[in-house]
């Protein structure tokens, strides 16, 4: 790893030139981390990485900052828009600051950690991503929640894991409601020291045996007439 | 004279059925009492909608001259994506193999279709379920599709096809999510899905990340930087308001705009939805195509119509009204066998014969393309499938010629709508031509 970062000044730079210079890395590159800086929140900052470098944003970034990302950990020293490193494959990233709506949506793998709150749609139909908010999520968070685990260190708002299948979700504080075939489960010894793990992992001090667990029911799993009514 | 009879035996008068409450309808309203849960089933529309069949093309005599039907050149190449794409597409013809998943299809039947279609010089179209390595070693083109449910969405393999699809909805059900019901979901298909084997497996109608045409703007840009501003960027869209959907695509940013009409088919959906939702194919492309000239785009934008298109005829009277490229799903997987009577028991014990089998969504296709079962797939011949679908394509651009040169065109997309007549005052109205023997359009 070289010793200073490359910076690249978004005022002077644009997000296409970036993102190109970014895409052309090859994974034994020597240029392992970059500081961005200005980025007034433009849209698909640092999307599509590929290789794993270390990517440190300085400001608020606009919809779909590190979408898709592979391998690198990219940082957001402010806020985040929309869709915050959707359909992200592995790697980290991290915001400082809040999340806007869609943070980590259909995320694959990987880590996402959003140190203040996420809108609503946090970790919608997630599929293996690991998603840690240090503090509160909107509402419809995690809908049709697939796989990995979304732990809340704050409240979750109403309809929380709406039409879940295997994601496992663990919120601290208050649900105002759970959606559709969202129950209430155990919190086993398993479920503390894998919700300690993450939460060492973001870098967020909390206590994992406060956290309650919420999974699928699983009784949407099979089109019934009986269900009808929580269709 | 004795009073006419359906029963000469006992001259009992002509039984009167209604009109209302057809054997179907009352056999619906009984299976919906017995089962308490709506019918859900493969296939498209199966009752009788304004179509491309009630159109005529207007042969060259005196005021037109017509190309010599086997010697003078009529060129049948496309090219799609000529916007903002650095790499558009290069068709041969303009006749394109719609999106349709591994799941909803066996993987036999992909690998027909990606070799079929690139031995016709066409592109192939993934699904809900991402790419599978067979169906991209099979397909020389290959259209990603970026679904609501994201299911096995891989930026590694969207990088590795030559254009990217957004799937808004489709003409089946404009507005709905799909299903694969659990009888489809082997380990494999789970695997792909990241989802439980065996379960009835439901689509989200939304995107889970952009919600509005301005957000669908953003959306695309993403992708455009994800994959360096190289590939096409497709939108499709079921027809329900194409005039605002074909506007609101452009203006998002589409270098090609999908269009499925009401006739588009389905592996499994609400047969309610795919009757009553939507608009047909033929009042949807005049709209799209009005949509694009009003803003100027019209073959800046390329437009791609799909749902119900069967024969070359229906691929000319298309790009007659201004489309730039048809594609086809259904008729793909009849030429495939789909519907054939072999193995003719099997469609019995679903309840069905040969002909009228929409029974893509049990799992249990008898002829192996709509199926996840080793033993019913192994019914397709992947070699053989792959001739029939070329064959077929080749027809369908040989018959798409021949009306093309009779209208003195020589490359098809010359056809133009005063090609057109209109059989029905409909027809006329809907696709915006005069109805045959008249100057008059309705509504105009």
């Amino acid at each position: 790893m070289t010793d200073s970062a490359i910076a690249i000044d978004l005022a002077q730079t644009s997000v296409r030139a970036l993102n190109e210079r970014l895409h052309r890395l090859p994974a034994d590159t020597n240029e392992r981390l970059w500081r961005i800086g200005n980025p007034q929140g433009a849209h698909a900052v640092a999307a599509g990485l590929t290789v794993p470098i270390q990517i440190e944003i300085d400001g608020h970034v606009g919809y779909y900052c590190a979408g898709m990302n592979e391998q690198a950990t990219v940082t957001v020293h402010g806020h985040a828009g929309t869709g915050l490193a959707e359909n992200i494959m592995s790697g980290v990233v991290r915001v400082t600051g809040n999340a806007s709506q869609s943070a980590a949506a259909s995320g694959r793998g990987g880590l996402v950690v959003i140190e203040g709150d996420a809108s609503a749609r946090c970790g919608i139909s997630m599929k293996g991503v690991d998603i840690v908010v240090g503090g509160s999520i909107g509402h419809m968070s995690c809908f049709m929640g697939q796989a990995g685990s979304l732990v809340v260190c704050g409240d979750a708002g109403a309809d929380l894991g709406d039409s879940l299948y295997e994601a496992e979700i663990f919120v601290a504080g208050a649900v105002t409601s759970l959606g559709a075939d969202c129950i209430e489960k155990p919190m086993t010894q398993a479920d503390v020291a894998r919700v300690a793990d993450l939460l060492a992992r973001a870098g967020i001090a909390a206590d994992a045996a406060r956290f309650r667990h919420y999974g699928s029911a699983r009784q949407l799993y099979h089109f019934h007439v009986d269900h009808a009514a929580a269709y | 004279m004795p009073p006419p009879t359906d029963d000469p035996e006992n001259g009992r008068p002509p039984l009167r059925r209604s009109a209302a409450f057809s054997p179907e309808v009352i056999a619906e309203i009984q299976r919906a009492a017995d089962q308490g849960i709506y019918d859900i089933r493969g296939f498209g529309t199966l009752r009788k909608l304004p179509s491309f069949d009630d159109l005529v093309l207007l042969g060259a005599s005196i005021s037109r001259y017509p190309l010599e039907g086997y010697r003078e050149r009529c060129a049948t190449n496309v090219t799609l994506g000529t916007r903002f794409a650095k790499k558009p597409l290069e068709l041969k013809i303009p006749i394109t193999i719609a999106g349709m998943s591994f799941g909803a299809l066996s993987a036999s039947a992909k690998r027909a279709l990606g070799q079929g279609a690139s031995a016709a010089g066409t592109s192939t179209t993934t699904g809900d379920g991402g790419m599978s390595e067979e169906e991209r070693q099979a397909s020389s083109t290959l259209v990603y599709q970026v679904l609501p449910s994201r299911y096995g969405q891989d930026p590694a393999h969207m990088r590795r096809c030559e254009a990217i699809e957004i799937v808004v909805g489709q003409g089946a059900k404009p507005g709905g999510g799909g299903m694969l019901l659990g009888q489809k979901i082997t380990e494999r298909i789970a695997e792909m899905r990241t989802l439980p084997a065996g379960i009835d497996q439901r689509s989200a109608c939304r995107h889970p990340d952009w919600t509005g045409p301005d957000d669908l703007e953003i959306k695309i840009r993403e992708l455009r930087e994800i994959t360096d501003w190289e590939k096409p960027i497709y939108v499709k869209v079921g027809s329900a308001r194409p005039k605002y959907d074909v506007a609101l695509a452009v203006k998002a940013g589409a270098d090609v705009v999908v269009l499925d009409g009401m006739q588009g088919g389905t592996g499994a959906t609400q047969d309610v939805f795919i009757e009553h939702a939507g608009i047909p194919t033929l009042p949807a492309l005049r709209q799209a195509v009005e949509a694009l000239q009003e803003l100027g785009m019209h073959r800046k934008v390329q437009l791609v119509i799909s749902g119900g298109i069967r024969s070359g005829a229906d691929v000319a009277k298309a790009l007659a009204m201004g489309a730039d490229a048809v594609s086809i799903g259904t008729a793909a997987l009849i030429a495939l066998n789909c519907n054939r009577p072999l193995h003719v028991d099997d469609y019995r014990a679903l309840g069905t014969e040969p002909g009228a089998c929409h029974h893509c969504h049990t799992g249990r296709c008898p002829v192996g393309i709509t199926t996840q079962d080793p033993a019913l797939e192994a019914r397709l011949d992947v070699a053989e499938g792959a001739r029939r679908v070329r064959n077929y394509l080749t027809t369908l651009t040989l018959e798409t010629q021949t009306l093309a040169r009779a209208c003195g065109k020589s490359h098809v997309l010359n056809l133009e709508p005063e090609d057109l007549a209109a059989l029905t005052v409909e027809a006329a109205a809907m696709a915006g031509v005069p109805l045959a023997g008249t100057d008059w359009i309705p509504g105009r």
